[in-house]
């Protein structure tokens, strides 16, 4: 199993360790619900060093990755990012993206762990004239930023300016002397950033940090990160995104803009046109019993099958079960009823607006 | 981490107190460390029979459910009310918070503490 540059620190802090795409990552430090609240009421720390980056250059960069992604690179302007998908010509997602543009030639583009060596073959079976693309996820450390006073904690150490960035901009500055990549960018549902850093300095920066943003800053582990992305209606690869589920279906239609070629947009076209089988819906529940992944919904009174749960736990931060599920019925509207089959007990509940949390 | 000595345990993480006829049961430091935080447990009833090795309740954390197993065959004269309001005092005193009371005629062999220790490894 591969490990980050901080698994000293995490050892340090007496981490909890699980297996996450093939990556032995801190899942909890102390009390995973103690991380979630901070991120929500203060701020919290998070290793994603396991996460890919693939750095794309040359004048024909942006010309590459518009004909490799659903939604095309070249018109984000400089030092801005968007969200983006990377699927195989049957129009499955091979990955969820966020792609930001360095500058008129360079694009950095963030995977997912597990996904590496899928998105490393698709970039690479997809270069265009000069466009370079590199695997350089070993030279770099992401640590993230998260929650209402991580500005406020990140400006103590950072060389730039940070308020004038933008949610979804990326700036080059330092902190502590080391180059730093600062992107407005995070999945918690907060405010933050993601610091991207070189490999051999992560160590020192995670503490420099942590000791910065002193009882304000906590660090959190993967169990906090799941709960909060839930919250915030965020997808996770594996869960609600695959090779065998359409961008549509996700809800993530907006981000693929079709009426140009790209490796998917025949299928994805007329996927379109057929309209949806399943789509992805939030669901919320009464009481303390969270309908977890791979539970099985039904129509209240039915035998029928009509979907299973992605992801689901109870909420932390609205105290009710909260769970994403792709359901058969996408005509379904928020405030039906349906019933997950908690462990052989059918259990009602309705479905909600996502995200289920949105900061004021 | 310390298993207490005069506790019995079982293999699915389980300890035991027993006094005369009754049985106080838990889940150990280990498994509460495994689940992580728990935020939801669903106890038998009072007058509830248990059966040895069959599921008997959960234990929900964020990440996780685990099953509680009865250590033995009996009757379930008390569940742990207090449990429901703060689930998360199992995480922070295993062996303090018990779930359940059983009463029992006959005891399955359980295992010691250092019997428990050499399974968890630790």
């Amino acid at each position: 199993m591969k490990s980050t540059p901080l698994q000293p620190e995490h050892e340090k802090l007496g981490a909890s360790f699980t297996d996450f795409g093939g990556w032995n990552m801190p899942v909890r430090y102390g009390s995973d619900l103690a991380e979630h609240h901070a991120v929500r009421e203060s701020a919290g720390l998070f290793d994603i060093s396991h996460m890919a980056e693939f750095w794309v250059s040359g004048s024909d960069a942006g010309q590459m990755l518009d004909q490799a992604l659903v939604n095309p690179p070249s018109e984000i302007a400089v030092g801005r990012a968007k969200y983006n998908l990377i699927c195989n010509p049957q129009g499955g997602v091979i990955d969820d993206l966020i792609v930001y543009r360095i500058s008129e030639d360079e694009f950095l583009v963030i995977a997912n762990a597990g996904n590496r060596d899928a998105v490393s073959k698709a970039l690479g079976e997809r270069t265009l004239g000069n466009a370079k693309v590199e695997d350089q996820s070993d030279d770099w450390a992401l640590l993230a930023l998260q929650g209402p006073k991580a500005t406020a904690i990140l400006q103590k150490v950072a060389s730039i300016e940070l308020e004038p960035l933008r949610y979804y901009s990326i700036a080059k500055g330092e902190i502590a002397g080391t180059p730093t990549y600062f992107c407005r960018t995070g999945y918690t549902g907060e405010d933050g950033f993601e610091v991207l850093i070189p490999a051999s300095a992560a160590g020192k920066i995670w503490q420099l940090l942590l000791e910065t943003g002193g009882q304000d800053l906590t660090a959190c582990g993967l169990a906090a990160r799941d709960t909060l992305r839930l919250e915030a209606g965020m997808p996770l690869y594996g869960h609600e995104l695959g090779l065998d589920r359409s961008p549509f279906e996700a809800n993530l239609g907006r981000s693929v803009k079709l009426e140009r070629e790209f490796v998917g947009s025949e299928a994805l076209t007329k996927i379109k046109a057929d309209g949806i089988k399943s789509k992805l819906f939030g669901l919320k529940g009464e009481g303390k019993r969270a309908a977890r992944a791979d539970y099985e919904i039904f129509l209240p009174g039915s035998n029928e099958v009509i979907g299973t749960v992605t992801s689901g736990a109870l909420s932390p931060t609205l105290g009710y079960p909260v769970a994403m599920a792709y359901l058969s019925k996408p005509e379904l509207e928020v405030g039906a009823k349906v019933e997950v089959d908690i462990r052989g007990t059918r259990t009602e509940f309705e479905i909600a607006q996502l995200p289920f949390y949105k900061r004021s | 981490m310390a298993n207490p000595e005069n506790l019995k345990y079982t293999k699915e993480h389980e300890w035991v107190l027993v006094e005369n006829d009754v049985a106080t049961i838990g889940i150990t430091q280990y498994a509460a460390d495994a689940l992580g935080e728990i935020v939801y447990v669903d106890l038998p009833k009072p007058g509830t029979k248990t059966t040895y090795m069959k599921v008997c309740g959960e234990i929900e954390s964020t990440k996780s459910v685990g099953e509680l197993y009865a250590p033995m065959d009996g009757e379930v004269v008390e569940s742990n009310s207090s449990l429901s309001n703060a689930p998360d005092a199992i995480n922070s005193d295993p062996y303090g918070s018990w779930l359940i009371k059983v009463r029992f005629e006959s005891l399955p062999e359980l295992l010691s503490a250092s019997e428990y220790q050499a399974l968890t490894g630790e």
